[in-house]
């Protein structure tokens, strides 16, 4: 029995280029900082919110302009914001990510000009509470597809890019703080990197063998296996000496943030190799059909 | 089940439910469905290739085919009583946009580019489309693409002595079958239905092209023929049905058709749930890094 016809892809790879990656971890670093900073805010940790703050508004600034380059007709990238759909995790994550953006950036000025305190408090708390799902509705984004890896993986992505975007989010403030006043972002980085491990696992062994396999071989195989190999060394050396060395902590930190850039990229990648060999396409749908026949 | 996403919100306005039945077994692989939808929807050339896989140097469904005919050269016997000492048969089969009934092009597209139509049939409004690519991956079927070259000007008449001038920009949006929205809008079939010599694509109310497609399926089998199914037809299948859906003989896979295609929407639910709790946690774990102290 043929498996295809002449080899040829039966669903079309997205058309997303680099910009969608690189979007992945910075809309994952604005969403972990927003609630990293509200929580320090709370604590009464000034400069890690301060650290936090900062950071969370130039990954949401940064994710804009990389979203709209990646459209075929930039120019309508207000269309976005024309409807609000729910069964469409682009258009919830365009408002999701135009709020907090907004919120986030918002704050940032007014925490630089030290002014109209109470409004700055409001656009955290704001961004705070859109934080969360910036880091995670990316999973839903990749998973609602037909990308056999992708929707495969629907259970484990949220999971997965939430980690990864707190883990990030910790390491990129325990990057720029003395290890004093860094000690919660540290921590958040540690904890998350060891859940992105695991959720990591969990996901490629439930999709199954086959579908596990854009993960271990090709291009995004030597991806997935670096970030791992990164994530692993970066969280190990701040639990080992990230609180006494301020050389081990940005060097720990510097692993991580590395490790999560190469995990989105690794994901990302793995997609597009199991769109193109129809094999991935058509092995579990011919089994899910012949076994209801 | 079976009632296109959208459709009945048309009320007065709404349309009988039109699509394709393409009964592959009098296919002939003419590709005169391929030219007429090209002609009549201003759909650009993207290049002539010669690719060795039979007749077939179209390759597959994109931004710049709406119609393709996939060529089959099968050593398999037309009838499965057939005697012959070599059997030999060749497959050929007019593949197209399906217009699910549930859609997940049209359930994915932020910007409301794609929209169900009156006639129940799915199109992309390209005055919207901002060219995002959701719609691309989206496609159980690989229908959609991104439309890499320049469009040609939607211009109706040709000036004497002057050529059309294509833009010289890439157009950036995403290209489909549209069933000939335009065409229906006034009463007329779509062009490849048109341009079919032998019938094999045939246009109608879904309702009795199903039924047509049930007696034609009936016969087929009598005649003891080789590998023949439906291939859409089930309202209960995991896009609810296609608009536009196939007599083929041979499994789907064959043609490069996915065996079982489920709309991805349908395990959106759970996929939100997932996202929500993914949230929570990391609210969670945030609060929980603060339970040491500060250094």
């Amino acid at each position: 029995m043929s498996d295809s016809y002449y080899g040829r892809p039966v669903i079309k790879e997205p058309t997303w280029t680099w910009e969608i990656p690189i979007y992945l971890f910075t809309g994952g670093l604005g969403g972990g900082s927003a609630v990293l900073s509200a929580a320090a805010r709370l604590a009464g940790n000034e400069r890690l919110a301060k650290t936090s703050l900062y950071l969370g508004a130039a990954g949401d600034v940064v994710s804009a302009p990389l979203l709209i380059a990646d459209l075929g007709r930039p120019e309508r990238f207000l269309n976005m914001l024309r409807v609000f759909k729910v069964t469409s995790p682009m258009s919830v994550g365009s408002w999701v990510l135009f709020v907090s953006g907004g919120a986030s950036s918002t704050a940032a000025v007014l925490e630089t000009l030290d002014r109209l305190r109470p409004v700055k408090y409001l656009a955290e708390l704001v961004s705070a509470l859109f934080g969360g799902p910036l880091a995670t509705y990316t999973g839903a984004l990749l998973a609602n597809t037909s990308v056999p890896v992708w929707h495969e993986g629907r259970h484990e992505l949220p999971w997965l890019f939430g980690a990864s975007g707190t883990a990030t989010a910790g390491a990129a403030a325990a990057l720029l703080l003395p290890p004093e006043e860094a000690g919660p972002a540290r921590r958040l980085a540690i904890g998350c990197a060891a859940a992105e491990l695991a959720a990591m696992e969990v996901m490629q062994h439930r999709v199954g063998r086959l579908l596990a396999e854009p993960y271990r071989k090709g291009l995004s195989g030597q991806l997935t296996r670096a970030s791992k190999l990164c994530v692993a060394a970066g969280a190990g050396l701040l639990a080992w000496k990230g609180r006494q060395s301020r050389s081990a902590a940005v060097g720990g930190s510097t692993l991580v943030l590395a490790g999560e850039m190469l995990l989105r990229w690794g994901v990302f990648k793995a997609g597009f190799a199991s769109a193109r060999d129809p094999k991935y396409t058509v092995l579990p749908q011919r089994q899910r059909r012949d076994s209801n026949r | 089940m079976s009632v296109p996403d959208g459709w009945l919100a048309y009320g007065d306005e709404q349309q009988e439910r039109v699509g394709f039945f393409t009964d592959t077994s009098v296919c002939i692989g003419c590709k005169a469905c391929e030219v007429a939808c090209k002609e009549w929807n201003l759909v650009p050339e993207d290049g002539l290739v010669f690719t060795g896989e039979s007749y077939d140097n179209t390759s597959t469904l994109g931004a710049n085919s709406w119609r393709h005919v996939a060529f089959i050269e099968q050593e398999k016997p037309l009838r499965l009583d057939d005697e012959d000492g070599e059997p030999l048969r060749w497959l050929m089969s007019s593949d197209v946009c399906k217009h699910c009934t549930h859609a997940a092009c049209l359930d994915v597209c932020p910007t409301g580019s794609l929209f169900r139509t009156e006639f129940g049939t799915v199109v992309v409004q390209e005055d919207i489309c901002n060219g995002c690519g959701y719609c691309v991956p989206a496609c159980p079927f690989g229908v959609l693409d991104k439309r890499h070259i320049p469009s040609l000007p939607a211009t109706t008449t040709r000036v004497s002595g002057s050529e059309p001038q294509a833009s010289e920009r890439p157009d950036g949006r995403v290209w489909k079958c549209t069933l000939c929205y335009d065409r229906l809008k006034g009463g007329h079939e779509p062009a490849c239905a048109k341009a079919c010599p032998t019938d094999s694509i045939q246009f109608g109310p879904l309702d009795e092209l199903r039924a047509r497609a049930d007696a034609r399926l009936e016969k087929l089998q009598q005649e003891n023929w080789n590998g023949v199914q439906l291939y859409g037809r089930d309202p209960d299948d995991g896009v609810g049905g296609f608009g536009a859906f196939f007599l083929l003989l041979d499994e789907p896979e064959v043609y490069g058709l996915p065996p079982d295609p489920v709309v991805t929407t349908r395990d959106l639910p759970g996929l939100w749930a997932q996202t929500a709790l993914a949230a929570g946690a990391v609210v969670l774990g945030v609060v929980a890094s603060f339970l040491g102290g500060r250094r």
